[in-house]
């Protein structure tokens, strides 16, 4: 499952919050700056360094500074649920293909017994 | 169970899945058969339905399955979990190549990905290939999502349960 870190409750606590689960939503789609964010909400620059530190602090959001602009992109936690999508995905189509295989055996014996007949 | 697992283990048949791009997932895994007997058990609907919804996915099966493997030929599935209540999938086969490629549409959503299958022969086995591509990485992550076991449905409780409460 899903390595959550640094931890559920903090995790938890910044998802709780509107503005913070839509500045994920669009980190998702691109990276962007404190600033544009803050635009993106029609919130002061100080509010949103607050949503974000908050967001950093829960492992879902990294931050960096780039000469005087500091940019914001999902963190590992999200970088973590995507491997566990996949890693689901995997296990369906494991069972999916397991199944698959068992009438392939079967399929490939009866030929080679047709054949055999013959 | 377990025996299976470890016979997977050591054998070379894993499935592996891959993110290809944005909007593209790719599933391999090798099958002991030439290509012409996986077609089979893809494109006959009483062999496909056999398999496609494993016995482990919890409570759910495949209560009607209809499909016309040739190009610009339908399917319908349809899958139950013990009630009335059915959900369907449904599209229609872009391209069919018996023993080589099935390409699929999905249609039952407006994001629905095309699914291309292909059976490539390697000594005797086969490699399949099963391909989606999405019309948009929203769409991909969404179905993603969707099939991560519980995990959306955990955080929307959550959220619901945290809206509650005042942070």
């Amino acid at each position: 499952m899903v390595q959550y870190s640094p931890s559920l409750d903090l995790s938890f606590a910044a998802l709780s919050d509107a503005t913070r689960r839509g500045v994920l939503e669009q980190l998702g789609r691109a990276d962007a700056s404190i600033t544009s964010l803050a635009e993106k909400f029609h919130m002061t620059l100080t509010g949103m360094k607050k949503h974000v530190a908050v967001l950093e602090r829960a492992g879902l959001v990294m931050t960096e500074k780039v000469g005087r602009v500091r940019t914001c992109k999902l963190g590992e936690w999200s970088l973590d649920a995507e491997a566990d999508w996949i890693e689901s995905h995997r296990k369906h189509f494991e069972a999916r293909f397991d199944a698959l295989d068992k009438v392939i055996i079967e399929l490939n014996q009866e030929e080679k017994n047709g054949s055999a007949k013959e | 169970m377990d025996q299976q697992r470890s016979d997977h283990a050591l054998g070379q048949n894993r499935t592996a899945v891959e993110r290809k791009s944005d909007r593209e997932l790719v599933v391999t895994r090798m099958f002991d058969a030439p290509p012409h007997i996986v077609f089979k058990a893809w494109s006959q609907a009483d062999l496909f339905r056999r398999w496609w919804v494993p016995k482990s996915a919890t409570g759910v099966s495949l209560v009607a399955c209809d499909m016309d493997v040739r190009t610009g030929g339908k399917y319908r599935l349809e899958f139950g979990a013990g009630g009335s209540d059915t959900m369907a999938f449904y599209g229609k086969y872009l391209d069919v190549v018996p023993d080589e490629r099935i390409v699929w549409t999905n249609d039952e959503g407006d994001e629905g990905a095309v699914t291309t299958v292909t059976f490539e022969e390697k000594g005797g086995k086969t490699l399949l290939t099963f391909h989606e591509i999405y019309p948009s990485k929203k769409a991909l992550e969404e179905a993603l999502a969707g099939s991560a076991a519980g995990l959306p449905e955990q955080l929307d409780q959550l959220e619901a349960l945290l809206s509650t409460t005042t942070v």
